[in-house]
């Protein structure tokens, strides 16, 4: 709403924010929670790449393996060393769940980076609900694993006795910030590299800077692919150290 | 010269929220110049350290996206 309001009062010739509106695919109507919308349908372009990917770019199992096929397995080999290595031999049980992600999210913002496309992952409620299902498995799984001896992650034997319940007040905070910080992360950066690349497409109308603001429009799309890897890989990797700490909680 | 007095408040607390995109900017730097004054001092332990630098750019980072976070719910929310 607010979006429609202020479209006038830019000089550019469309907002930046205005393509992180969610539409319905068919008509125009309001968008109730079945309405088959663009959000709907990347969704389904996520699920389509990543099968694509995993299950047929690997099913000739070549030992010489084919450009999708060893695509595939770096992908693989990627997320399995580094649960491996950060949340140590017992954490590869829950390795499954963190290749999941990892694939969701890549493909999440790769396709999002196409021209037209509409990035999933730049919706607060799309990361928000990835962020909180991580933190209440990896809260689960302390808890079982570790029963009440999960709260030592809060009380913090190495340091002096008298700064501890000070230390436990900050650790409490920080634990329950974890799945804002580790959503906004995400929608941020999505949101912050989309808009500016629109907004440098806006100058691109104008004649006098035209020329300075295409190649800052390259110059910013060969960063944001850099960056959609990035956050993918930062996403993982926080999920791997929260389960780390869920699995030994002591410090 | 029209328009009231909470829209300017407004737009100047989102100029000022960019003031947040310096403060994450030092603070990725120092992490990055801290990793490779480090990894050039001992270049076979840097690889395994890339992870830990990612994690702690992503820590630095979050800062900065909350204050744009804060410009966006200053121009779009409130």
């Amino acid at each position: 709403m607010a979006i429609e309001a202020q479209g006038e009062a830019t000089g550019l010739s469309f907002h930046p924010m205005e393509q992180f509106i969610v539409r319905p695919l068919f008509g125009d109507g309001p968008v109730h929670w079945y309405t088959p919308s663009n959000v709907t349908l990347w969704l389904f372009a996520i699920v389509l790449a990543t099968l694509a990917l995993l299950v047929l770019g690997t099913r000739g199992r070549a030992i010489v393996p084919s450009r999708s096929q060893s695509i595939a397995e770096m992908a693989y080999g990627m997320v399995h060393k580094m649960v491996a290595d950060i949340a140590g031999k017992d954490g590869l049980k829950y390795f499954p769940y963190v290749m999941t992600l990892f694939m969701f999210i890549v493909f999440a913002n790769f396709l999002g980076l196409l021209p037209m496309a509409f990035t999933v992952t730049s919706h607060i409620a799309v990361t928000g609900v990835l962020a909180l299902s991580v933190f209440l498995t990896v809260t689960a799984i302390g808890f079982i694993k570790n029963g009440a001896h999960f709260l030592d992650l809060f009380w913090v034997r190495s340091a002096p006795l008298a700064i501890r319940p000070v230390l436990a007040v900050i650790e409490v905070i920080s634990y329950f910030v974890r799945p804002v910080s580790h959503s906004i992360r995400l929608a941020g950066n999505m949101i912050a590299g989309h808009a500016v690349i629109k907004v440098f497409a806006g100058f691109a109308a104008i004649a006098a800077v035209a020329p300075v603001a295409i190649v800052a429009v390259v110059g910013m799309y060969a960063f944001e692919i850099l960056v959609a890897f990035i956050q993918a890989y930062v996403f993982t990797i926080l999920t791997c150290v929260y389960l780390k700490d869920a699995l030994h909680p002591s410090h | 010269m029209e328009g009231n007095i909470g829209e300017l408040g407004q737009y100047i607390g989102v100029g000022l929220t960019a003031i947040g995109m310096g403060g994450a900017a030092i603070g990725v730097g120092n992490v990055a110049g801290n990793f490779l004054s480090g990894a050039l001092r001992n270049p076979s332990a840097a690889a395994s350290q890339t992870a830990t630098l990612f994690i702690g750019m992503a820590f630095a980072e979050a800062l900065g996206i909350f204050s744009f976070l804060v410009a966006l719910l200053l121009m779009f929310a409130v």
